[in-house]
């Protein structure tokens, strides 16, 4: 780990630990995180974890420039990562089918696996969210097998449907709401991932994992799910 | 009780505040008045917080019917705005009388004015903000992110019976000229030399893409030579560069992170003028110092608080 703080505006600073995307990084984040919600305490008005940074966002009227940059080396002196202190487990039930996930062909293709192959794959692994984004409760998931990676397609949809699950490079995530997007959509969730009815309203946060749980049509539509086509809402 | 009908509008017509803060780390955005100077000025002439809900109109197109006898407060671009048969000009309190209708025609100067009601208009507050953000279905009059629309009845509580008018001193200069102050960042030195003396030397025109998430800046193309970026925080003014070279300020409706490099971000008071600018218009950067533009922006907020 390499600590940097760097200036990105008037009343925040990016605190920069890592350059590279990894798993390994997640116990970092997490304890940085939590040292500087402590150390700014109500002085803080936003703190934007990404997949090697933590931007602060602090109350300009409380701290000046250099005060906030004092808050964070103290709060992260001796920073340790935490790995008693893991994020939480879910397990997203998937409906893959053509119908709500029209890339399986694609990957299938790029892949030459079969798309019963892709889709056991894609489910078998443990994901880590790195980050959260582009949407309420949209959570960056990495990283799928080399093997599914694809890039996003070249004219992205206007209209994905919500709890559409995709791929872009080695990433997966699934779409809270309705949304445009250009992943490459292989299935759908049922789950409710961003609600205000949700206890912290996202139902996953950096640091947690997340596997896939294959599911029957029958079983989506008793979940709740949505079967319009993915095709039909463009 | 007093309300206001909503008689005609439009989809900039939209009930904002200060913005949605404490949940960005979820992927919320921060929304929130534009020119929040304005906001704010707004909601003083009527002794209101500072960040009481108001109406932002931008460009003009709504009008509204008075329920009730009342006081509201015009702050912001003039959009040509009538009372009945009686122009209203901004930056101050006015009484309407019910039955009265209040419409905004068109842009007189500036692009974005902000209406205030006696204690602020009534919401719904989503994640603490009413701040209207339609891509999330958040905030606005029921709270899913609903711009407003002919029929809807807009509430407010307090009462004011006391007229103010901004001093002509205190009344910003919507047609300022003077270049937008930019907060360097920690891209900054991977830009080409050309690039560098292009950005704060060149006259940049505001593109007719623009909306409340980001303005699309025209002029000499930006040359980035650093490696390609890992997303990460964006902050409230960013100026971030794609590959076109064409950069786009991002405002209060934009993604929470991305990964295009930046040149740094444009102080809260840059901002609120640019806010009030329309495409076509033409405008320079500047460099300014973290801790000068902090001190000028502590100055200017105290001296919010203490006017009237």
């Amino acid at each position: 780990m390499n600590l940097r703080i760097e200036v990105v505006a008037i009343d925040c600073l990016m605190v920069r630990l890592f350059d590279t995307i990894d798993e390994a990084n997640m116990p970092w984040m997490l304890a940085a995180s939590l040292r500087l919600r402590e150390g700014f305490g109500a002085h803080l008005i936003d703190l934007v974890p990404s997949y090697t940074t933590l931007m602060v966002h602090y109350d300009l009227m409380a701290l000046a420039p250099q005060q906030a940059r004092e808050v964070i080396v103290r709060a992260l002196q001796g920073l340790s990562p935490d790995a008693a202190r893991g994020g939480r487990q879910h397990v997203l039930p998937v409906w893959y089918d053509l119908s709500v996930g029209p890339e399986l062909t694609l990957l299938s293709q790029r892949s030459g696996l079969s798309m019963v192959e892709v889709i056991k794959r894609h489910s078998q692994r443990e994901y880590q969210v790195f980050a959260l984004g582009f949407a309420p409760g949209f959570a960056f998931m990495g990283l799928v097998e080399e093997v599914l990676a694809a890039p996003r397609i070249k004219t992205p949809r206007k209209r994905v449907a919500a709890g559409s699950v995709g791929i872009a490079e080695r990433q997966t995530a699934a779409y809270p709401l309705e949304s445009p997007g250009g992943w490459n959509i292989l299935g759908r969730t049922p789950a409710r991932l961003f609600d205000r009815e949700i206890e912290g309203y996202s139902l996953m946060a950096p640091g947690d994992t997340v596997r896939f749980a294959v599911i029957d049509h029958a079983e989506f539509i008793r979940l709740g799910g949505d079967d319009t086509p993915l095709e039909a809402l463009t | 009780m007093s309300v206001l009908t909503v008689q005609n509008s439009t989809p900039l017509c939209l009930l904002q505040d200060a913005g949605r803060f404490g949940v960005r780390h979820l992927g919320v955005t921060q929304g929130g008045a534009l020119d929040w100077v304005s906001m704010s000025w707004a909601n003083k002439l009527l002794n209101n917080p500072l960040d009481a809900a108001v109406i932002e109109v931008t460009l003009g197109g709504l009008t509204l019917v008075a329920e009730d006898d009342c006081c509201l407060a015009l702050a912001g671009a003039d959009l040509g705005a009538m009372l009945d048969e009686r122009s209203i000009a901004p930056w101050r309190s006015f009484f309407i009388s019910k039955g009265q209708q209040l419409r905004f025609t068109q842009p007189v100067s500036g692009a974005r004015a902000y209406l205030a009601a006696p204690g602020g208009f009534d919401a719904l507050g989503v994640l603490g903000s009413c701040a209207t953000v339609g891509r999330e279905g958040l905030g606005g009059l029921d709270g899913i992110g609903k711009a407003l629309r002919e029929g809807d009845r807009l509430r407010y509580s307090g009462m004011s019976f006391e007229l103010h008018a901004l001093p002509d001193q205190r009344v910003p200069d919507l047609a300022d000229s003077r270049p937008l102050e930019v907060v360097l960042g920690a891209q900054i030195g991977q830009f080409s030399g050309v690039s560098l003396f292009d950005a704060f030397n060149s006259d940049w025109t505001l593109d007719s893409r623009a909306d409340r998430m980001g303005m699309r800046l025209l002029g000499p193309e930006l040359v980035y030579q650093g490696k390609p970026m890992i997303s990460e925080g964006i902050p409230l003014g960013a100026i971030q560069v794609p590959p076109d070279g064409q950069p786009i300020v991002l405002l209060n409706d934009r993604q929470t992170i991305g990964g295009y490099p930046r040149l740094g971000a444009l102080t809260p008071l840059s901002l609120a003028r640019l806010a009030q600018k329309l495409p076509g218009s033409v405008v320079r950067m500047r460099a300014v110092v973290q801790e000068v533009a902090h001190r000028e922006q502590v100055h200017c907020l105290e001296q919010l608080r203490r006017t009237f």
